[in-house]
């Protein structure tokens, strides 16, 4: 084991959420930690999804959203008063369910980040649309169709394509909800080695409700549960081999092994 | 009982063909005899020319640039308007706050009224009142104002149907909710707002009472906006209603019917090629 000192990306603590009334999220204090793939799991509806959103201020759009807790990044509570969101989401970049490729060509999909933030120059564009589509592991599929439609790929190409398109901003987070869900097993094996790969620069959470790719990709793995008429909670969080080894908490035990969920 | 239960669906099955056929009967009747009537009359001469003599032989060429311009000017003036309305409405204001369902219902009301009434608001309000007088501008204010309400809604529509994922996508990698609107949701909606401005522009193009009150009905080549003219459809109205000459407005009647038909098409193609 090589031995170094763990920095934190988000420290949360004492989250809770509300949608209007009802509330969703309790009292959630968890680290995540940098240049890691941590993995949120637990059944659906359980507010894996909406916990993710916290982490770069997404549920600011859904009126009637209340938040009370901190959120920690880089020493920072996102929740602050005068906190920039739009600078925050460019660190912290998000890949939805959906790859939704915007209906333009391959270039300017990815392009268009750098494009918000103010690059015109077209050499540099350029460069950044390469090196993004290659991180992504798409650039040798579509070096020769950058200008085609964006639509014309196939669905595992399109969720790399989201990949590329949030890595040219240069985020140092990636918020993953339910990336491969969407997918075929082929497409989803890339997008796992991917993630595993981008994980030595970028801090990377995964929602999933797929276990097996919890325990596949991740180093550490968050179980989150809402239990009957009640918010959800973080039952436990632990180093991955930990939590589907040797759960502390006997409903951690009861998903993992499918007994729920 | 099984027997009369197959009369019934035999008939009804009948009877709803019959009303399909017949309504692409009437139409095609209806086409084919302006074409027949009005199609021989059309030529290069009476497309370039102005009408010569007291039985309007010759052509109608001014009564074309005034519909041209009219049409035009009328969509230049009412399109910024009717985007901006449908933005504030679909991204600023909620939905379904009190106030668009207000803006929406004056809308659905007001593309119900009849154009004579946008005519002598117009004739009152921009030719009397603000002193515009029988001209382009008070024309096109009017027309404006005529397909403002039909603007807007299609392109509230076209705004609605933009996918949110899309907009998640642009918020998600930074954008602030100017860009997203302005490079994402304008971007992907613009073919079907361009549709709804070119049905708009149709109406706009084939509209009487609302012009003859209010850009007049003197022949003119429109050059300034202060300029008088009188639009296709009114030109046809007078020469039918005063007996002058059928020919011509048959032959009117053809070339409005042509041109309209191609704003149709090209709204349709455009929404096609959305829909790919």
């Amino acid at each position: 084991m090589n031995i170094k000192i763990k920095e934190n990306a988000f420290e949360v603590r004492n989250l809770n959420l509300w949608y209007g009334k009802h509330k969703a999220l309790e009292d959630i204090t968890i680290d995540i930690v940098k240049n890691a793939i941590t993995a949120i799991i637990g059944p659906s509806g359980c507010g894996k999804s909406t916990f993710l959103r916290c982490l770069n201020r997404m549920n600011d759009l859904i009126d009637g959203i209340r938040i009370e807790g901190k959120v920690y990044f880089e020493g920072k509570n996102i929740y602050d008063e005068g906190t920039d969101v739009v600078l925050l989401r460019k660190r912290v970049g998000m890949i939805f369910q959906q790859p939704n490729p915007f209906p333009m060509s391959i270039y300017d999909n990815v392009a268009f980040g750098p494009r918000l933030h103010g690059i015109r120059d077209r050499n540099r564009l350029d460069e950044i649309v390469k090196d993004s589509l290659e991180k992504a592991s798409l650039w040798k599929e579509v070096k020769n169709k950058l200008n085609e439609s964006a639509l014309s790929l196939s669905g595992g190409q399109q969720q790399r394509l989201a990949i590329a398109r949030v890595l040219a901003v240069e985020p140092e987070v990636i918020l993953m909800d339910e990336p491969c869900s969407a997918l075929d097993p082929a497409s989803t094996q890339r997008i796992e080695d991917l993630m595993v790969e981008l994980k030595a620069n970028y801090t990377i959470v995964i929602v999933t409700h797929n276990m097996q790719q919890a325990a596949r990709v991740s180093d550490f793995t968050a179980f989150l549960l809402a239990e009957e008429n009640e918010p959800a909670k973080l039952i436990e969080y632990g180093e991955t081999g930990q939590i589907f080894t040797n759960p502390k908490d006997i409903r951690t035990e009861n998903y993992i092994t499918g007994r729920f969920g | 009982m099984y027997e009369l239960r197959k009369a019934l669906n035999n008939i009804f099955l009948t009877l709803t063909w019959i009303a399909s056929v017949s309504v692409i009967l009437i139409l095609l009747f209806i086409i084919a005899y302006i074409t027949y009537k009005g199609a021989p009359v059309v030529n290069l001469k009476f497309i370039t020319t102005w009408p010569q003599g007291y039985e309007a032989k010759g052509g109608i060429w001014p009564t074309i640039i005034t519909t041209f311009y009219l049409t035009i000017f009328s969509a230049a003036i009412v399109t910024p308007i009717a985007v901006g309305g449908a933005i504030y409405l679909t991204e600023y204001s909620k939905p379904f706050s009190r106030f668009s369902r207000y803006v929406r219902f004056a809308a659905d009301t007001l593309s119900s009224v009849p154009s004579i009434v946008y005519g002598i608001f117009g004739f009152a309000f921009f030719v009397i009142y603000l002193g515009f007088g029988w001209s382009m501008l008070s024309g096109s204010l009017t027309l404006a104002l005529m397909i403002l309400p039909l603007i807007l809604r299609s392109t509230e529509e076209a705004i609605l149907d933009v996918p949110y994922g899309y907009k998640e996508a642009s918020y998600g990698l930074g954008a602030t909710k100017w860009q997203t609107i302005s490079r994402v949701v304008l971007r992907t909606a613009f073919p079907r707002i361009l549709t709804g401005v070119i049905l708009g522009m149709g109406r706009a193009f084939g509209e009487t009472a609302a012009v003859m009150l209010t850009a007049g009905m003197a022949l003119n080549i429109p050059i300034s906006v202060f300029d008088g003219g009188r639009n296709m459809s009114s030109h046809l109205f007078l020469l039918a209603t005063e007996g002058i000459s059928l020919d011509a407005a048959f032959g009117t009647a053809f070339l409005l019917l042509v041109i309209i038909l191609f704003f149709n098409v090209g709204a349709k193609r455009i929404a096609r090629r959305v829909g790919k």
